[in-house]
């Protein structure tokens, strides 16, 4: 596997104002996002993990450290364009990241941009809007969709783009248990079959079940990577940085603490079911 | 128990004469108790948001009637403002509604259009903010240079100041973190608990409910689909999974345990109470 | 009651309106108001009316949907009409106090209401078979002559059309703030005019608040989608002119010309 982001020893730090202290929001962060990963970064509020997705695409530009996407130095200028289509991002409010008032004119927006022919925008809008399972949706106006309707076309709005890599910057923050189910299926779907790689951002521990990696951040550090098993089997850490381990997690520690010999790394339901009735016979 | 809220057969019809002529309510009668936490749960579309509208008179019921304390809210149209201080409705994301040049200004918002001044403003503002958790020192600061969680906590201290009878929450937690969450859950609870008021909290968290609700409303469809205790509702998790109502994940992992044979008490819903069914199996299958 | 005005909203749909390019929609509309202007006798008015009638059929757009858009402006139509009505002097047909009627004064008022009424109902079937981003397209085109003289025509189009996208959300955000401040005993409908004035604070302070947020947020949005200006954008519906433009600017074009030298 190849490196699809690397960042070497990157800081961000927001200028203050008047009302504000300038603040360290990324404090000498190194890692590297493989090609076809699909990473699930958590922290609390606060911990530097939006900033880091945004220096991604060059939304922000190191304030020390390098970031490169496939080796390109995110701060040349010349590179910017190709780095952001590489680089898709979708953000949290579902009608702050919508241009257009018709769907398939949104979802055009980017290839527009980028100059690409007519024919092939065409054809890259009805991809696009087929992989979010919108295509019934293509002449409608957004603003009178769902909330987890209007996050599938700006993930559609990004995929025209033909990006290798979708950041989403806690997308499923705003939307309901139905909305983040369809996101995160879509997103599943795009990085199983298309093999797209996914950088997904979050607070909620559930969404880390079907990741291939975790990163925790806090006070703009990586305080944890790992597998999601491996990071949850490390609760009292979680628990100190803020976050919470999904009630599996919780219900097999409190077994083992009662006696009962299980294994505490079991994310799924049907896992967790599993390693219950194991451990009873 | 005694009512406080009583919803009768409440219809609520948009756009009444337009191609978007939708009922978001339909025939719907619920009771509130005095002093209860009750939880309302339904995803978006269920008419939970169209029906807490109504409970404090912002929207007037199509057809039907909402009695607070046995009076019908809408009996003299014109002092509907008194109901929306007894009933204080604080809506999702509400920071967006903060205006005031400081926090302090912006609390007493609420108090002042009741006409209340001096002393009992002051310590009306000071007891509510402490309720929302929100120190003293940060009264003083504009709300715009807040973090998203103080400013929730400002917002909500806003309503709280009214000293309403019953407090009304629309997704309170949405979008916090779950340190966030789960703190401004606990001073709600402790608000509940302290001034004996009656809180309704709306939530799509079958998690959040299933902790801190008293009783709980399931709402599907503009209609009341279920209503009882946490127990009674999450024993039929499996109604609820049907509704496409996510239930808590403890119930699942329980309803699993069971579909594949291992008898569990079907109204289980914490993790404690699943580890102690478990543990007493595991012992009693043992002897 | 906000959510009423449909200003600038349009109705998606595939029929024979809706396909049209949207330029020739917009020369259309032009040819009908200087129509309007032009219309002297009834027929004349009659034929408008008519026109706009077979015109709404094509498109598929009921009258409740076409009249409920002059809502907002009923209020200057009224105004105008008894402005009209009392100060047009002629051959006076009822007196009372400083106030007269007359003839041509009725004339006017109805000629007015005509006028303005039909002036807006097209503009409006306009707005609604074409899509915002079709009507900035079709403006930017018509226009692009102008960038010659150095007018930022690509810049000025992007921003109606992400202005028209507002709308609808913007109504939508003050409709909550509204009812938030509403919550905590706001008083929108009482009071003098200062105190009208003041009580509106509450709701332009946070809706101003939220406009700049969101405009920043979509700003930010829009790069990472590679927006860099006009500059080498393609688009994915590229204007011509069908046989269908060509027989609809010429009917069009025909009523214009018919009302000038005929009434």
């Amino acid at each position: 596997m190849s490196t699809n982001i690397r960042t070497e020893n990157l800081s961000f730090s927001y200028p203050g104002d008047e009302e504000r202290q300038p603040t360290v929001a990324l404090d000498g962060v190194t890692l590297e996002i493989e090609r076809g990963s699909f990473v699930v970064v958590l922290g609390h509020n606060g911990s530097g993990k939006s900033t880091l997705a945004k220096t991604f695409n060059a939304v922000l530009l190191p304030s020390g450290g390098t970031v490169y996407v496939d080796g390109m130095d995110t701060s040349s200028e010349e590179l910017l364009l190709e780095i952001r289509r590489r680089i898709g991002m979708v953000f949290q409010n579902p009608d702050n990241q919508i241009v257009a008032n018709v769907v398939e004119e949104d979802v055009a927006f980017a290839p527009e941009n980028l100059g690409v022919p007519t024919a092939e925008i065409r054809r890259r809008v009805d991809d696009a809007l087929e992989a979010v399972g919108m295509t019934d949706f293509t002449l409608h106006a957004p603003h009178l969709l769902s909330g987890g309707q209007k996050q599938r076309i700006a993930i559609a709005g990004v995929l025209a783009m033909l990006p290798e890599c979708i950041v989403l910057d806690e997308a499923t923050a705003m939307l309901d248990p139905i909305g983040r189910r369809e996101v995160l299926n879509v997103i599943e779907g795009l990085h199983r079959e298309k093999d797209v790689t996914v950088v997904l951002i979050t607070h909620h521990m559930n969404e880390a079940e079907h990741a291939d990696r975790v990163i925790v951040m806090d006070h703009g550090k990586v305080a944890m990577d790992g597998t999601p098993k491996a990071v949850f089997s490390r609760a009292e850490e979680l628990k100190a940085l803020g976050l919470t381990v999904p009630d599996t997690v919780a219900l097999l520690r409190e077994l083992k603490a009662g006696g009962m010999d299980v294994p505490v790394d079991a994310l799924t339901v049907e896992e967790c079911a599993d390693a219950i009735l194991n451990a009873m016979k | 128990m005694e009512e406080i809220i009583k919803v009768e057969n409440l219809t609520h019809t948009y756009g009444i004469g337009t191609p978007f002529e939708r009922s978001a309510v339909k025939d719907m009668s619920l009771s509130v108790y005095r002093g209860e936490l009750l939880g309302l749960i339904g995803h978006t579309g269920s008419g939970k948001s169209t029906l807490i509208q109504h409970l404090n008179g912002l929207l007037k019921p199509t057809s039907g009637r909402i009695l607070l304390d046995g009076k019908d809210i809408w009996a003299e149209p014109k002092k509907i403002r008194d109901v929306r201080f007894r009933v204080g409705l604080v809506f999702q994301y509400p920071e967006y509604q903060l205006f005031e040049e400081t926090a302090y200004k912006d609390i007493a918002f609420g108090p002042m259009n009741m006409g209340l001044k001096g002393d009992e403003l002051d310590r009306r503002i000071r007891d509510a903010a402490r309720f929302a958790g929100l120190r003293d020192e940060l009264l003083d600061k504009s709300p715009f240079a807040l973090s998203g969680g103080q400013k929730r906590r400002v917002a909500i201290a806003g309503v709280i100041a009214m000293e309403p009878e019953v407090l009304v929450l629309d997704e309170p937690s949405a979008g916090l973190d779950p340190r966030g969450r789960e703190e401004l859950l606990e001073h709600i609870r402790a608000y509940h608990r302290e001034r004996g008021n009656t809180v309704v909290l709306v939530s799509h968290s079958m998690e959040e409910i299933a902790r801190y609700a008293d009783r709980i409303a399931v709402l599907a469809h503009g209609k009341v689909l279920m209503r009882g205790t946490p127990r009674e509702v999450f024993s039929r998790g499996g109604e609820l999974v049907k509704a496409g109502l996510d239930v808590p994940q403890t119930t699942r992992v329980a309803m699993e345990l069971r579909r594949r044979g291992l008898e569990i008490d079907p109204a289980v819903y914490t993790v404690e109470e699943l580890r102690d069914a478990l543990l007493a199996r595991k012992k009693g299958g043992a002897r | 009651m906000l959510k009423d005005i449909t200003l600038g909203q349009y109705f998606p749909g595939t029929t024979l309106a809706h396909r049209l390019d949207p330029r020739t929609k917009l020369i259309a509309v032009v040819c009908y108001i200087v129509g309007i202007f032009n219309c002297h006798s009834a027929w004349a008015y009659g034929l408008m009316v008519l026109t706009l009638i077979v015109s709404a059929r094509i498109a598929k757009v009921g009258a409740k949907a076409l009249l409920r858009g002059l809502r907002p402006v009923l209020f200057i139509i009224a105004f105008t009409a008894v402005l009209n009505l009392f100060y047009t002097p002629g051959e006076v047909l009822w007196t009372w106090w400083v106030l007269k009627i007359t003839r041509e004064g009725i004339r006017t008022a109805v000629a007015m209401m005509a006028r303005i009424t039909l002036l807006i109902t097209g503009t409006f079937l306009l707005t609604y078979t074409t899509s915002p981003i079709q009507l900035t397209d079709g403006l930017e085109s018509l226009l692009n002559p102008l960038k010659k003289l150095r007018v930022p025509v690509h810049e000025l189009a992007m921003m109606m059309s992400i202005a028209l996208r507002f709308i609808p959300t913007l109504i939508e955000e003050t409709d909550k703030i509204m009812s938030a401040q509403k919550a905590r005993g706001a008083d929108f409908e009482s009071g003098g005019l200062v105190q009208r004035a003041k009580a509106l604070i509450p709701l332009l302070v946070p809706l101003f608040v939220s406009a700049f947020r969101r405009a920043d947020e979509l700003a930010t949005a829009m790069e990472c989608r590679c927006y860099h200006g006009g500059e080498g954008r393609t688009k994915l519906h590229v204007l011509h002119f069908a046989a269908r433009d060509y027989a609809v600017l010429a009917l069009y074009l025909a009523l214009a010309v018919g009302v000038i030298v005929l009434d």
